[in-house]
């Protein structure tokens, strides 16, 4: 299976190649996508220097534009395609129609992959973007079981990426409008969820509040880890209870599955994580790469080591992990 | 576009009520002025109070009082057998599809078939919707966190001239609004059950779960996998507005309180009738205006 990293900028690309990558995904500057965050991505300089950087290594670039475009923006999308083409990137990550459309009807050669916000879950609907659009990959949402992800990927026209570690999304991408709900921009219109510039920090006394764009999202007494108020993860009254009603801050850890992916026939497996620093994607880079390499020597021996699950809690959320939906009882 | 008539459909029942609940609602619409139901489980395939034959069954039933029935596919599918009941949905000929997942445009497009898109077939731009057109689609809904001015846009927009006169526009007007979809059911979490476990506890929540913030703001509503406005969304203000802009179709979306006076407010305001304003209820609007959907902007 390849591994596949996040770079936010040139030190996260760098450290992501010389630990071990195998294709590292980056964005241009601007909401063409679905890490739009201040002082993030790349700038046509920094792109030239990523792309060469990666090639003289062996390690592919994969540029992600997959966010939705309005019929007014669609100059920037429209923009991203050619240059990505221009380019000669390794792929590119889509998901709105208009911009698969544009891509495959201007530039055949050019390598898709559906990216998680087009939020094909099944077959049939892998089938409408591989026969519409030739996509040659696609990343799974974050809701399927192992043994659903199994079933998938037997009757799958094209290849599949997985998610493998970091911040977990619990909604199905593409189809989650709860931080349009609450701040007005959402993952598919702006390319930020629960973005930066609603969040709103409190301290009360001895208890930290934690808001977005005015809406409590969490409470903190002292001493207590707090967490980025991401609205699936912020605390609510629901029958008469405060709790966390959607899901706990905690971040998606599937190492101990590699033998179970791998079988399966996942191509590739993806790290999460644009917006984290170069030495997130150093060290979790670095983990993985020694635990793929591990399983392909040792096989079905494979057990995942307890000093990868350490340093992998510790850039976790909340520092903890789960296997989320991929295990039923998440569910 | 051509000027039609505006008409009032009744989205799919988002939530699980019994069966006798279920028929009586609909038997109740036989005698209202919505012109098209949507009927079938959109949300969770788990529930089987009405199994697909029965939908068949009250589809029938509601063609032969007047009314236009479309069915409703699973928004999202996951496992073999939720692509079976689709399959069924798809394949059939008496009744329009809304399909609300890409594996049901798959199946209709293939088939040749004309087709409607649900909310949530990510439709932004008007390159998409001619896109879709081109493979039979021929109503859309837009998806709910799209405003005014996405709509005029995507009007305004060249691709628009090549989109066929007959092609309709839907526009979510009424009712709690579906924001996402999860592996994980919500309502089950709530009650300490597994999702394979959840004893159908949905079910005692006609109107969804609601789910506050710690200083007491109505947030979300949970309704099993599915997240939904804390609020009533209700764009009754804007029905002249939406009229002018040639939107075809406003849907308003089953709550077990209150349809009837919903569905004779709507079509006044459609009638150009004089409008009473609904109840005191706390509702929102802002994403038709451009804003968080959360807010409620008040007309000047």
């Amino acid at each position: 299976m390849d591994l596949v990293c996040p770079a936010g900028n040139y030190p996260s690309l760098k450290a992501a190649v010389n630990q071990g990558a195998n294709a590292v995904y980056i964005g241009f500057k601007d909401d063409t996508n679905a890490r739009h965050f201040a002082g993030l991505n790349f700038n046509d300089k920094k792109i030239d220097q990523a792309l060469d950087y990666a090639k003289s290594k062996g390690v592919k670039i994969f540029i992600a534009i997959n966010t939705y475009s309005q019929s007014q923006g669609w100059p920037r999308w429209k923009q991203a395609i050619d240059r990505a083409a221009q380019l000669e990137v390794d792929a590119v990550i889509a998901a709105d129609i208009a911009v698969l459309d544009y891509a495959v009807s201007t530039y055949p050669e050019l390598n898709l992959h559906l990216s998680v916000q087009g939020s094909a879950t099944n077959y049939e609907a892998l089938r409408f973007y591989q026969q519409r659009f030739n996509i040659r990959r696609a990343v799974l949402p974050r809701v399927l079981s192992l043994a659903q992800v199994q079933a998938l990927a037997k009757n799958s026209p094209v290849d599949l990426e997985v998610f493998a570690f970091g911040s977990l999304c619990i909604m199905a991408e593409g189809r989650c409008h709860l931080s349009s709900y609450v701040t007005g921009e959402s993952p598919n219109m702006c390319g930020v969820c629960s973005p930066a510039k609603a969040v709103n920090w409190e301290q009360r006394g001895d208890v930290l509040e934690s808001r977005l764009n005015g809406v409590l999202i969490d409470r903190y007494q002292k001493d207590v880890n707090a967490s980025y108020p991401t609205l699936c993860k912020g605390r609510f009254r629901v029958n008469g209870e405060v709790v966390h009603a959607l899901e706990e801050p905690t971040s998606l850890n599937t190492i101990g599955l590699i033998p179970e992916l791998s079988k399966i026939g996942i191509k590739a497996v993806k790290i999460e994580g644009r917006q984290r620093s170069p030495a997130y994607v150093q060290q979790v880079t670095q983990v993985w790469r020694q635990a793929l390499d591990h399983y392909a020597r040792a096989g079905d021996k494979f057990a995942a080591k307890k000093e990868w699950t350490d340093v992998l809690a510790k850039v976790s959320e909340g520092a903890q992990t789960t296997l989320g939906a991929y295990l039923r009882p998440w569910q | 576009m051509a000027v039609r008539k505006m008409k009032l459909s009744l989205g799919p029942l988002q939530y699980l009520w019994s069966r006798q609940d279920t028929f009586d609602f609909y038997d109740l619409m036989t005698s209202l002025p919505v012109d098209i139901i949507y009927l079938g489980e959109t949300v969770c395939s788990k529930r089987r109070n009405l199994k697909t034959g029965d939908w068949l069954d009250l589809a029938r039933h509601l063609t032969e009082q007047g009314k236009q029935v479309v069915l409703s596919t699973l928004t999202l599918i996951e496992a073999e057998s939720e692509l079976k009941t689709m399959r069924r949905l798809c394949s059939q000929d008496d009744f329009l599809v809304e399909a609300n997942d890409m594996a049901a445009v798959q199946l209709l497009s293939e088939r040749g078939v004309p087709f409607v898109a649900g909310p949530f077939i990510n439709i932004y731009n008007a390159r998409s919707l001619a896109f879709l057109s081109r493979l039979g689609l021929r109503r859309w809904v837009m998806p709910v966190e799209l405003s005014r001015a996405s709509l005029k846009g995507i009007f305004d927009a060249p691709e628009a001239k090549t989109l066929e006169q007959s092609l309709e526009t839907e526009i979510f007007s009424y009712g709690r609004l579906p924001l996402a979809f999860s592996a994980r059911c919500f309502t089950a979490r709530a009650h300490k059950l597994s999702k394979d476990n959840c004893e159908f506890v949905c079910g005692d929540y006609p109107q969804g779960l609601q789910l506050d913030s710690q200083e007491e703001q109505t947030v979300f509503t949970i309704n099993g996998i599915q997240t939904q406005s804390g609020d009533v969304y209700n764009l009754l203000p804007e029905v002249a507005d939406m009229k002018k802009l040639s939107v075809d179709i406003l849907r308003l979306s089953p709550q077990r309180e209150g349809m009837r006076d919903v569905i004779h407010h709507f079509r006044d305001a459609i009638e150009g009738r004089h409008i009473a304003a609904l109840s005191s209820d706390a509702y929102c609007n802002g994403y038709w205006h451009d804003e968080a959907g959360i807010f409620e902007i008040k007309p000047l």
